[in-house]
C-alpha cells in the first residue's frame, strides 16, 4: 500500500467547558456516561482514518454523527482536542498559522454544502478568489478560472453572478473554486444535498467525470448512502462521533460490524452490489455445457440468465477457470432479502 | 407543531382571564395603597430631600502639590460632581502642557477642512483658486443621475427635484449647507462605527464594553450630546458636525457588528480554505458578504444625521435648522412650512437613495461602446459639459438670482390662518377640557408618587422579569435619578410621555389593527410610516405649533405625531407576523373574521406590540425633550434648555442621563417581557 494522503490516529472533538481537561480526566477515553454527566458533547470520538491516493472515500453518517466534524479537523477549520492528523506526512496539528495558510493555498480544496460562494463576486472572480488571495495576478488567474470554468461546463456564464445561477451551477462554481489551486486533496462536505434530486444525480456523473480526468484524492461527506455507494472506494460511516466500520461497500454489506451497520445498509438493493464471487457455491461436477458467469459481475446483472436456468449455473475467474456455480436460489436470496 | 401552538393558546385563554382579572386586581390594590401610603409616608419619602441629593458623601480628585491627586470624599450634588470632572477636563493641563478640551478643541478643529471643501464646491466656490462652485443645473442633473443609476428613473427624478426645488424656493444655500454637514458627517460616523465594529467582533472584551455604551448613547437624548460639545468644542457650526457624528455613531457600530457575526460561517471556511490571512478575511470575506446589511446601517447613520444636524442649530450649526429654529420662534410659520418642506424632501431623497445602494446588486456589463456599458458615467459626463457651458453662457443657471425664487410663505400663512380658525372650535374642546380633567390630575398623581414606592415596584418588575441581572440595574437607573435631586422634574417628564404613549396607543393601535386587515391598507400605512419615519423629529414642531401654539398640550402632541408611528407599525407588523398555518387552523376550526383576530392573531401578537409600545416610548422620551422649548413645565426638557443656556455642562450630561436612564429602565422591562412572552408562545 501507498504512503496515506491523509492518516489520522485517535482523533478526539469534544465541546464543552475545558474539553483538554476533560479528556484527560477521563484517561483520554470518556464513556458516554462521562459525557453525560458534565454536558460535554464529544462530536468526534476516537476517530482513526487513512486516506490513499487517489481514492474517494466517502465519510457517511446521520446529521450530527460527527462527519462533517471530522472533516474539519482534517483540514484543521476546527481544532481537534486530542490525536493526531499527518497530512503528506507531515504532522498537521503543529503547523503554525502561516504554514496551514500555504498548505490551504496549494493543497487542500473544499466544496461546502450551500456553496458557500461570496456573494458580490462575479462566477470567474468566485474561482479565482484562491489564486487571488495569494497575490497571482490578474491576467493569470483569469486564464486558469476560465480554464477549470470550461472543465465543469460552465462557459459563457464568466461574467454572472451567482443570484443569477441555478443551484446546480452554483455548486459547478464552487466545484471550481475549490480546483483552482490544483488542490491534492479535495474535500466535498454534503456537495450535493441541497440540490433537488434529480440535479444531484447529474452532478454525482458530473463528479465522477472530472475524477476519471484529474484523479485526486478525496473525501467525501454524505447522508445518502445510495450516493456513498455511487461514489465511493471505499466508506467510512460514523455513528454518535465513532467510525464505526471503514471498509468497501461490499464489505459492509456482507459483514457489517454492528447493528448499527446492519440496520442502515438493510434497505440497500444488494443485487447492484454483491458480485457473483461473493454469493457463489463451490463448483460442482460436470458443468461443462450452458451458459457460464463471471465471478466479477454483479448479482443483479446475471439474476435474469440464472433464474432462467433449471440448474446452477458454472462461475469462472477472468483466466476461464471454473471456481464455483451459482444456483436459482441464491440469486432469489439475494434480490428478494433484506438482508436481516 | 400548528396543534401544540393552539393547545398552548386554549390554555392561555383560560388562564389569561385568570390572569387579567389577578393582574386587574393587583393594579388596582396598588393604587389603592399607593394613596393611602402617600399621606403616611413621611416627607423624605414622597421626595427625595434637597438635603440628601446636595449632600451626597462623592469621590473627588484633589490636585495638590504632589504630582499625584488624592482622592477625598466630599458632600456635593451629583451635578457638582458631573462639573468638577468638566471642570477638570476643561482646565487640568496634563504634563502641563495640555488640556483634556484643547485635544477635543484641536480634534474638532479638523473636521472644518472637509466641510469647508464641500461648501466651497457647493456653494462660495474656491475664491483662492479663482474656481467657482458647482452651478445648480449641474448639481440638480448629477443628483438626478445619481438616483437614475441607484434606482431608476423615478428616483432620478425625485433627487433631482428635490435640487431644482431648493434653487427655486430659494433655499440653496441653506439647503447645500446642511447637505453638506450630512455629507461629512455620514462618511465619517460610518467609518468610526464600522472600525468600532471590527474592534468588537475581534475582542470579546472590548465588546462587552462597548455594548451597554452604544445602548446608553442611543438612549441620550440630542441634548446629551449638544450641551457637553458646547464645552469641549464650543459653539457653531463645527460643534454641530462633531454632536452630530457622535450621534450616529452608535447604529452603525451596533448593525456592522451584528452583521459581520451574521456571515454564514461556510462562506467564512470557504475563505479560510482558500488559504486568506486574517486581513483578507476581514476585508475581502467578511465584510463584503455582511455589505446587505452594513447597507442597513449606512441607511440609518444618514437618516440619524441629518436629523441632528437639524438639531444641531440649538447650538449653532447653520443650514436649514438654524432658518426652521428661528421662522417658529418668530412663528412666520409659512416661511417654517417652506423650510421644513424643504428638510423633508431632502430626508425622502436622502433617504430613498441610500436604500435603494443597499438594494442595489452587482449587475453584468454589457458589452459595446463605452456609452453602452457605462451609460450613468457618460450621462453625468454629458451634464457637466452641457451645465458648465449652460452656466458659463446664462449666469442664472450657475446661481439662481435672489428676485428668480418663488415664496409662497404668505399663501401658506393665509392657508394656515384659514385652518387653524376652522379648527379653533374643535379643538377648543382639547384646550378646555384637557388641563383641567385629565391633564392636571395625571400630574399630580406623578408629582407626587413617592420615590419609594416607584423604585420599589421597578425593582420588584424587574425582579419577577428577569431575576436580580433585570432587578438590579433597574432599580440603579431609578436609584440615580433619585439621587441626582431631579426627581420631581424626571416625573412631570414621565408624566408627560405617559400621557402622551396613552394618546398614541389609543389612536396608533386600532390604525395598526385596520392596516393589517387587508393588503391594500398596509401597503398604504406602510408607506406613511416609512415616510414620516424618515422626517427629522424636529419638522413634527411645525403642525402642532400651528395648531396648538405653545404649552402643555403642544409637547405632548408634539409627542404624539412623533412617536404614534411605532404602535402603528409594530401593530399591523406583529398582527399579519402571525404563522399562516396557524390561522388556518383557526379557519378549519370554524373562527369567525373577528374571533380569528382576537382569540387567535392579537395574543400571539401581543408581544409584538407590546415592543412597538416600547418604541413608542423611547421616542417620546426623545421628542418630549425638543419640544421641550415650545413646553414650559417644570420637567427635565425645560431644566436641560436652562442648563444649556447657563453653559452648565455637568448638570446638562446629568439630565440627559436621567433622560436615558428613564428610558432604558422602561426598556429592559418591556423587553424582558416581550422576550418570555415569546419564548413561552413558542416564537421566539
Amino acid at each position: 500500500m501507498a504512503e496515506p494522503v491523509i492518516l489520522c490516529r485517535g482523533l478526539w472533538k469534544v465541546f464543552g467547558p475545558e474539553p483538554a481537561e476533560f479528556l484527560a480526566r477521563h484517561g483520554s477515553n470518556p464513556s458516554s456516561e462521562d459525557f453525560q454527566e458534565t454536558g460535554h458533547i464529544g462530536a468526534v470520538q476516537d476517530a482513526n482514518l487513512d486516506v490513499q491516493p487517489g481514492e474517494i472515500l466517502v465519510i457517511m453518517g446521520l446529521s450530527g454523527s460527527g462527519k462533517s466534524t471530522v472533516v474539519r479537523c482534517l483540514s484543521r477549520l476546527v481544532e481537534p482536542t486530542a490525536g493526531q492528523v499527518l497530512f503528506q506526512g507531515t504532522d498537521l496539528l503543529k503547523a503554525t498559522d502561516k504554514e496551514l495558510i500555504e498548505i490551504r493555498r496549494h493543497k487542500m480544496g473544499m466544496v461546502f454544502q450551500n456553496f458557500a460562494l461570496l456573494p458580490h463576486r462575479t462566477v470567474i472572480d468566485n474561482v479565482a478568489f484562491p489564486l487571488e488571495v495569494q497575490g497571482v495576478d490578474r491576467a493569470k488567474r483569469h486564464d486558469r478560472a476560465s480554464e477549470i470554468i470550461e472543465l465543469v461546463g460552465l462557459k459563457g456564464r464568466e461574467g454572472y453572478y451567482p443570484r443569477e445561477l441555478s443551484g446546480g451551477q452554483q455548486q459547478r462554481v464552487g466545484i471550481s473554486r475549490s480546483l483552482a489551486v490544483e488542490p491534492d486533496v479535495w474535500f466535498l462536505d454534503e456537495p450535493f444535498s441541497a440540490l433537488d434530486p434529480l440535479i444531484r444525480r447529474e452532478m454525482q456523473d458530473e463528479f465522477l467525470r472530472l475524477q476519471n480526468l484529474l484523479h485526486k484524492t478525496i473525501i467525501f461527506i454524505t447522508h445518502d448512502f445510495d450516493e456513498a455507494i455511487r461514489l465511493a472506494d471505499r466508506i467510512a460511516i460514523m455513528y454518535e462521533g465513532r467510525i464505526v466500520q471503514l471498509g468497501t461497500a461490499e464489505e459492509l454489506v456482507t459483514k457489517p460490524a454492528t447493528d448499527y451497520v446492519r440496520a442502515f445498509t438493510r434497505g440497500i438493493p444488494k443485487a447492484k452490489l454483491l458480485t457473483v464471487a461473493s454469493v457463489m457455491g463451490p463448483p460442482e461436477e460436470g458443468q461443462g455445457d450452458g451458459p457460464t458467469v463471471k465471478d466479477d459481475q454483479l448479482i443483479g446483472d446475471v439474476a435474469g440468465l440464472v433464474i432462467g436456468q433449471d440448474k446452477p449455473v458454472a462461475v469462472m475467474d477472468t483466466s476461464g477457470t471454473l471456481v464455483g456455480s451459482l444456483t436459482r436460489g441464491q440469486v432469489v436470496d439475494v434480490l428478494f432479502t433484506d438482508g436481516s | 407543531m400548528v396543534d401544540s401552538v393552539l393547545s398552548v393558546f386554549q390554555g392561555s385563554r383560560q388562564e389569561s382571564v385568570l390572569f387579567r382579572s389577578r393582574w386587574l386586581l393587583v393594579a388596582m390594590l396598588g393604587i389603592v395603597l399607593l394613596i393611602l401610603l402617600r399621606d403616611t409616608l413621611p416627607d423624605w419619602a414622597t421626595t427625595p430631600p434637597d438635603s440628601w441629593t446636595g449632600n451626597l458623601p462623592l469621590p473627588f480628585l484633589v490636585f495638590g502639590d504632589g504630582f499625584l491627586p488624592t482622592l477625598s470624599i466630599k458632600a456635593s450634588s451629583v451635578a457638582g460632581w458631573f462639573n468638577d470632572i468638566v471642570h477638570f477636563l476643561r482646565n487640568h493641563e496634563i504634563f502641563d502642557l495640555f488640556t483634556f478640551r484643547d485635544v477635543t478643541r484641536g480634534v474638532a478643529g479638523l473636521i472644518v477642512w472637509p466641510l469647508n471643501f464641500s461648501e466651497d464646491l457647493l456653494i462660495s466656490g474656491f475664491s483662492d483658486w479663482g474656481i467657482p462652485p458647482i452651478p445648480w443645473v449641474i448639481t440638480a442633473a448629477l443628483a438626478g443621475i445619481l438616483g437614475w443609476y441607484l434606482g431608476g428613473w423615478g428616483l432620478g427624478l425625485l433627487a433631482g427635484s428635490c435640487i431644482v426645488y431648493f434653487a427655486v424656493f430659494g433655499k440653496w444655500k441653506l439647503a447645500m449647507t446642511t447637505l453638506s454637514l450630512v455629507l461629512v458627517t455620514a462618511p465619517i460616523a460610518i467609518f468610526l462605527g464600522l472600525l468600532l465594529g471590527i474592534f468588537a467582533i475581534n475582542w470579546r472584551l472590548f465588546e462587552k464594553a462597548l455594548w451597554p455604551i452604544l445602548n446608553l448613547m442611543q438612549s441620550l437624548p440630542h441634548f446629551g450630546y449638544l450641551i457637553p460639545i458646547v464645552v469641549f468644542v464650543g459653539l457653531g457650526h463645527k460643534a454641530g458636525a462633531i454632536a452630530t457624528i457622535l450621534f450616529a455613531l452608535p447604529p452603525m457600530a451596533k448593525i456592522t457588528i451584528l452583521g459581520l457575526r451574521s456571515v454564514s460561517e461556510e462562506v467564512l471556511e470557504a475563505g479560510v480554505m482558500a488559504g486568506c490571512t486574517s486581513q483578507q478575511m476581514l476585508w475581502r470575506v467578511r465584510i463584503p458578504a455582511a455589505r446587505p446589511t452594513l447597507m442597513v446601517g449606512v441607511n440609518q447613520v444618514i437618516m440619524q444625521c441629518l436629523a441632528m444636524v437639524v438639531i444641531s442649530a440649538f447650538i449653532g450649526a447653520r443650514g436649514l435648522g438654524i432658518d426652521l429654529l428661528f421662522r417658529l420662534q418668530t412663528l412666520q410659520l409659512g416661511r417654517a412650512l417652506e423650510s421644513g418642506i424643504a428638510i423633508v424632501l431632502m430626508a425622502v431623497a436622502l433617504d430613498r437613495l441610500s436604500q435603494a445602494l443597499s438594494e442595489k446588486e452587482p449587475v453584468r456589463k454589457p458589452e459595446g461602446r463605452f456609452w453602452t456599458v457605462h451609460p450613468h458615467m457618460t450621462a453625468a459626463g454629458l451634464a457637466v459639459v452641457v451645465g458648465g457651458v449652460l452656466a458659463y453662457l446664462v449666469p442664472e443657471a450657475a446661481a439662481l438670482p435672489r428676485e428668480m425664487t418663488v415664496t409662497f410663505a404668505p399663501q401658506w400663512d393665509v392657508l394656515i390662518k384659514a385652518i387653524v380658525s376652522a379648527l379653533f372650535e374643535p379643538l377648543s374642546f382639547i384646550r378646555d377640557y384637557m388641563p383641567p380633567y385629565v391633564l392636571i390630575p395625571i400630574r399630580g398623581f406623578f408629582e407626587q408618587l413617592p420615590w419609594t414606592v416607584f423604585l420599589g415596584a421597578v425593582t420588584l418588575a424587574g425582579w419577577l422579569l428577569g431575576g436580580w441581572r433585570l432587578a438590579a440595574p433597574s432599580a440603579a437607573y431609578i436609584g440615580f435619578i433619585v439621587l441626582s435631586g431631579w426627581w420631581t422634574a424626571a416625573m412631570v417628564t414621565t408624566y408627560l410621555v405617559f400621557v402622551a404613549v396613552v394618546i398614541c396607543v389609543i389612536f396608533g393601535f386600532p390604525i395598526g389593527v385596520w392596516a393589517s386587515r387587508r393588503d391594500g391598507r398596509t401597503r398604504a400605512v406602510a408607506f406613511l410610516c416609512d415616510t414620516l419615519q424618515t422626517f427629522p423629529s424636529f419638522i413634527y414642531l411645525i403642525p402642532v405649533i400651528m395648531l396648538f401654539q405653545v404649552g402643555t398640550i403642544s409637547q405632548i402632541m408634539a409627542i404624539v405625531v412623533y412617536a404614534s408611528i411605532p404602535v402603528v407599525r409594530y401593530t399591523y407588523v406583529g398582527l399579519r407576523a402571525v404563522p399562516h398555518d396557524i390561522v388556518e387552523a383557526a379557519i378549519s376550526s370554524g373562527c369567525t373574521p373577528s374571533q380569528i383576530l382576537w382569540k387567535v392573531r392579537m395574543p400571539l401578537a401581543f408581544p409584538e406590540i407590546m415592543l412597538g409600545l416600547n418604541q413608542t416610548i423611547m421616542f417620546g422620551l426623545f421628542m418630549v425633550m425638543i419640544a421641550g422649548f415650545i413646553g414650559g413645565n417644570y420637567d427635565l426638557a425645560r431644566e436641560i434648555f436652562k442648563a444649556k443656556a447657563q453653559n452648565d455642562a455637568g448638570l446638562g450630561l446629568l439630565l440627559a442621563l436621567c433622560v436615558a436612564f428613564l428610558g432604558l429602565t422602561a426598556d429592559r422591562l418591556i423587553l424582558a417581557w416581550a422576550n418570555r412572552r415569546k419564548a413561552q408562545l413558542g416564537l421566539a
